[in-house]
């Protein structure tokens, strides 16, 4: 069932606790008590239609906004609620995992160590230049058409073709870990390591999920519009 | 084997709802999603994945109906059952791989759905090995080296199709994608040394 504006937002987190993370990017802090998703969303001056949509995509695999449902919502924040995803992967996470990495990779042989810190480095490189691609051409370009300017130059097409996936490496990670590297190296440090990644992974996923199905379509039609 | 997964695309909530009951009342089968309409139907595909799609011809946008496949192109070996309950071109339904009528009982409707799934299976069944071949740990030391299929092809004497076939199957066994993750592959299984990847990062 998708979250509607009625239920407890308490409710919506413990049907995907996952879901706190939005609310982070959202500013929206804990202890609400029993306020609806209304409720808490009036009160941090959040818009409500955009929280559920931002929530049900990333809860619900199958949900698919419609063009109307897309036009209905005010997507103002969206531009800020990605570029505060973006730092919570740059300043948290991924430094987070390259502790951990670092740890295991001390534990290896020396040519080990070094081909898998390059490995993680140039991951690292992809990442930031995809978010500052983003942030640099993208979301400008977005401001811009809210305030009624059409850059001749670019459309929403080209950062389709150009959507790199920054999935793919993480996941080869996540297979050399569990499958590749020696067994006896770090066992525990490892499995938190993994976790840390499958989270990582999930996120971008989603973050991937709602670039495609929401940011596009509202991008396209904005382009339409001018 | 798991439940036969249908993508349902029907305007009709009455009709749509009434062949998910049916069909889900056997236990075999399930409606994993049902679309109102072709709008946005390939990231459907692909996001609900199905081993068969049933579609109400009446929703083809008429001029586009004879190229109608064009829209599953991503997934051209998906099996796509008519759902008729007003007049079609005999011939026309002919390019569909069956065709439910609102008149087909459970018994007939589970018939035709495993009949064009296990056709198209057979299309694209072998068996399952887990281990790389020779010639695939070969294709997968020159990709670790950051080599291009067409490169790799020139190299080991083998067509441009065949690296990528191989490459298709590293991925699918390894689970790794990157070239960058194929050479730690490549390092950690003794199938390569860090000097043969100096090429790779410059020295």
């Amino acid at each position: 069932m998708y979250f509607t504006k009625n239920m407890k937002l308490a409710d919506v987190l413990l049907a995907n606790h996952s879901l706190v993370l939005m609310l982070q990017r959202f500013n929206i802090p804990l202890g609400f008590g029993e306020k609806t998703v209304a409720e808490v969303c009036a009160q941090h001056k959040v818009d409500c239609a955009f929280f559920l949509l931002i929530c049900n995509v990333y809860t619900h695999d199958d949900y698919l906004p419609t063009e109307a449902e897309l036009d209905a919502t005010d997507m103002s924040g969206l531009v800020n609620y990605l570029v505060e995803s973006h730092q919570y992967y740059l300043v948290e996470r991924i430094p987070h995992i390259e502790r951990h990495l670092n740890r295991i990779a001390d534990a290896c042989k020396q040519e080990h160590k070094t081909i898998l810190l390059r490995f993680f480095n140039d991951y690292k490189t992809e990442v930031y230049h995809h978010f500052s691609y983003e942030e640099e051409t993208v979301f400008p370009y977005i401001q811009g058409l809210h305030h009624g300017l059409k850059d001749s130059k670019y459309c929403i097409n080209q950062f389709e073709e150009n959507h790199s996936n920054i999935e793919d490496k993480l996941g080869d990670l996540t297979n050399i870990i569990i499958k590749y590297l020696p067994g006896d190296i770090m066992p525990k440090e490892r499995v938190s390591l993994m976790f840390d990644i499958f989270q990582l992974s999930n996120d971008l996923n989603k973050h991937s999920l709602i670039e495609e199905k929401i940011l596009i379509p509202y991008v396209e039609s904005l382009e339409k519009k001018l | 084997m798991g439940k036969i997964r249908i993508l349902l695309i029907e305007s009709s909530p009455i009709v749509a709802q009434g062949l998910q009951a049916l069909i889900q009342s056997g236990g075999r089968m399930e409606v994993v999603a049902v679309a109102h309409s072709l709008e946005r139907i390939q990231e459907r595909l692909v996001l609900n994945n199905p081993d068969v799609v049933i579609l109400n011809p009446l929703l083809l946008d008429y001029s586009k109906r004879l190229i109608f496949r064009s829209l599953f192109q991503d997934k051209p070996n998906m099996p796509i059952l008519a759902l008729v309950y007003s007049y079609f071109d005999k011939q026309w339904l002919g390019s569909f791989d069956g065709v439910i009528e609102i008149e087909d009982d459970r018994f007939h409707l589970e018939k035709k759905i495993e009949e064009v799934v296990s056709a198209a299976n057979g299309r694209n069944d072998n068996l399952e090995v887990y281990e790389l071949s020779d010639r695939e740990r070969e294709v997968l030391i020159e990709l670790a080296k950051g080599l291009m299929n067409k490169e790799i092809a020139a190299k080991l004497h083998i067509s441009i199709h065949t690296v990528v076939t191989h490459r298709k199957n590293i991925v699918r066994k390894t689970g790794i994608k990157s070239a960058a993750g194929l050479a730690v592959y490549a390092l950690l299984n003794n199938l390569l040394e860090e000097r043969d990847l100096e090429t790779v990062y410059g020295g």
